[in-house]
């Protein structure tokens, strides 16, 4: 008998807020995190908008030794996870008795590596690339990071599946505490915010234009989208089995019914319809739900021509005729890649809670793929119990999250 | 640059880089315990010297100065 996966603790840094209440007060209000930076211009982007994350200041809370080995996605992972574990009631002692795992998704960390390589090139001296650049460079610096900071004892891995990340990091979590492997995860996302890891994106034309209008540029599913704006932060879900969250007298906000995955076995760069349908399809069988059970779907639509056509099709293929409000936050957050599919958990769940579907913003006119789905794009008032997460990456990875209202 | 000069302004970078006050850094006064320096953090101080005045303190003649006063001394005189 497999363990029922509930989620007790949520935290955030995000470009809409660094508080669940600031985030769900800018869901509601269809608030754009997006901002045109000059910086990314004088740097040769074809597009210099961006979601606009603050850098967390640090010093005072961390000690010095610590913060060495952080570069920013890691700071904001701390700042996630550390109001993440407060608001799920666990504190230092609890951590220190019981083995808590940590899964994280991150893909990147080229600020480090740039300025070590700098170093190296103009120094000829790699002991001046300083003591924490190595740690900031690898993969799984925010994993690393956080294991040492919060004295975790569970298992400890970095996610990297591109834009998936953060949603496989959760999917995996919960089939670790489903089969009684782990109690407690802490799960999550982190995404780097500066022109040096998006530099090459920018450079294959995956990025809008609309640099005019910085907050009309990002609209999943319009007509008129013309590409992606980068974005991040850091989210994190504390997720544990329902006796361990009982047990403790934990507030549970929700449960992790169903994780499905899939690969493409297609192209790098071009998503498809097929390994989406299976990554759907498998999320709502292992959830053991009917599709009308599901009351709102926070789709992974980027703003790409091609992504968002190819999930509204794989949405239509799954849900057949029923239709059922479908949004992407994006339009708001822009694309917060390693991050994304654990924020977008967190803002469903913010939205289930209370009641709304924020607003698929800049949705003005349907394409021919997505006006058989229902995208509202004002502010919607509607209860619902059950929602889908969708998030797709690079090299065709797929992960899907269902999770109902407790 | 005069070697008070000199010493104000590594003094300076050092007390910003390893969040000490500065009236600790005094010439008696030992690095390793003072800047509570460990085998990693060794690294970030020969960096930050480099920086301040282009002098590179080899790993392994840092670890014969005991005092800033010593490590004033060995860098300026290689200025």
């Amino acid at each position: 008998m497999q363990k029922r996966v509930v989620i007790t603790g949520m935290g955030i840094w995000s470009c809409l807020g660094s508080t669940l209440d600031e985030v769900a007060k800018s869901l509601y209000e269809g608030r754009s995190g997006i901002v045109f930076d000059p910086e990314r211009k004088e740097m040769g982007f074809r597009s210099a908008l961006t979601g606009c994350v603050p850098l967390p200041d640090l010093k005072g809370e961390l000690s010095r030794a610590q913060r060495v080995f952080m570069p920013e996605q890691a700071m904001y992972a701390y700042c996630a996870t550390r109001d993440a574990l407060l608001d799920a009631g666990v504190d230092a002692d609890y951590l220190a008795a019981h083995e808590v795992g940590l899964l994280y998704g991150n893909d990147s960390s080229t600020v480090p590596v740039v300025k070590a390589v700098d170093t190296m090139r103009e120094k000829k001296d790699t002991t001046l690339c300083g003591s924490g650049a190595i740690f900031q460079s690898m993969n799984s610096t925010v994993t690393m990071n956080l294991d040492c900071i919060f004295k975790l004892k569970g298992i400890n891995l970095t996610v990297s599946g591109a834009c998936a990340s953060g949603s496989h990091a959760i999917g995996i979590g919960a089939l670790l505490i489903q089969n009684g492997l782990q109690e407690m995860v802490v799960c999550g996302g982190a995404q780097e915010v500066n022109p040096f890891c998006v530099g090459s994106f920018d450079g294959i034309s995956a990025f809008s234009t609309r640099e005019s209008e910085p907050q009309k540029a990002s609209r999943p599913f319009d007509r008129d989208r013309d590409g992606l704006v980068p974005g991040g932060g850091a989210a994190t879900v504390i997720i544990e089995s329902y006796e361990s969250a009982v047990r403790r007298g934990a507030h549970i906000y929700g449960e992790v019914l169903g994780y499905g995955f899939s690969g493409n076995g297609d192209h790098i760069s071009s998503p498809n319809v097929d390994g989406p349908v299976r990554s759907l399809e498998m999320a709502v069988r292992r959830a053991g739900i009917s599709t009308k059970d599901i009351g709102y779907i926070n789709a992974h639509a980027t703003s790409t021509h091609v992504g968002d056509a190819n999930e509204a099709k794989a949405i239509r293929k799954v849900f057949g005729d029923r239709t059922v409000e479908v949004t992407s936050t994006k339009s708001q957050t822009g694309h917060e890649m390693w991050m994304a599919g654990a924020s977008e958990v967190i803002y469903s769940m913010l939205m289930m809670k209370r009641g709304f579907i924020a607003p698929n913003l800049n949705f003005e006119n349907p394409d021919e793929d997505s006006e058989g789905l229902i995208i509202p794009a004002e502010r919607l008032e509607k209860h619902f119990d059950v929602f889908l997460s969708n998030s797709f990456g690079f090299g065709g990875t797929n992960s899907t999250l269902v999770i109902k209202n407790i | 640059m005069t070697k008070e000069e000199f010493i104000a302004k590594l003094n300076a970078s050092l007390a910003e880089e390893f969040e000490v006050e500065e009236s600790v850094l005094v010439p008696e006064a030992p690095i390793k315990e003072t800047l509570e320096l460990d085998s990693l953090s060794f690294v970030d101080l020969i960096a930050l010297v480099e920086s301040v005045s282009g002098v590179k303190v080899a790993g392994t003649e840092v670890a014969k100065i005991a005092t800033f006063g010593e490590l004033y001394d060995y860098v300026y005189e290689r200025m």
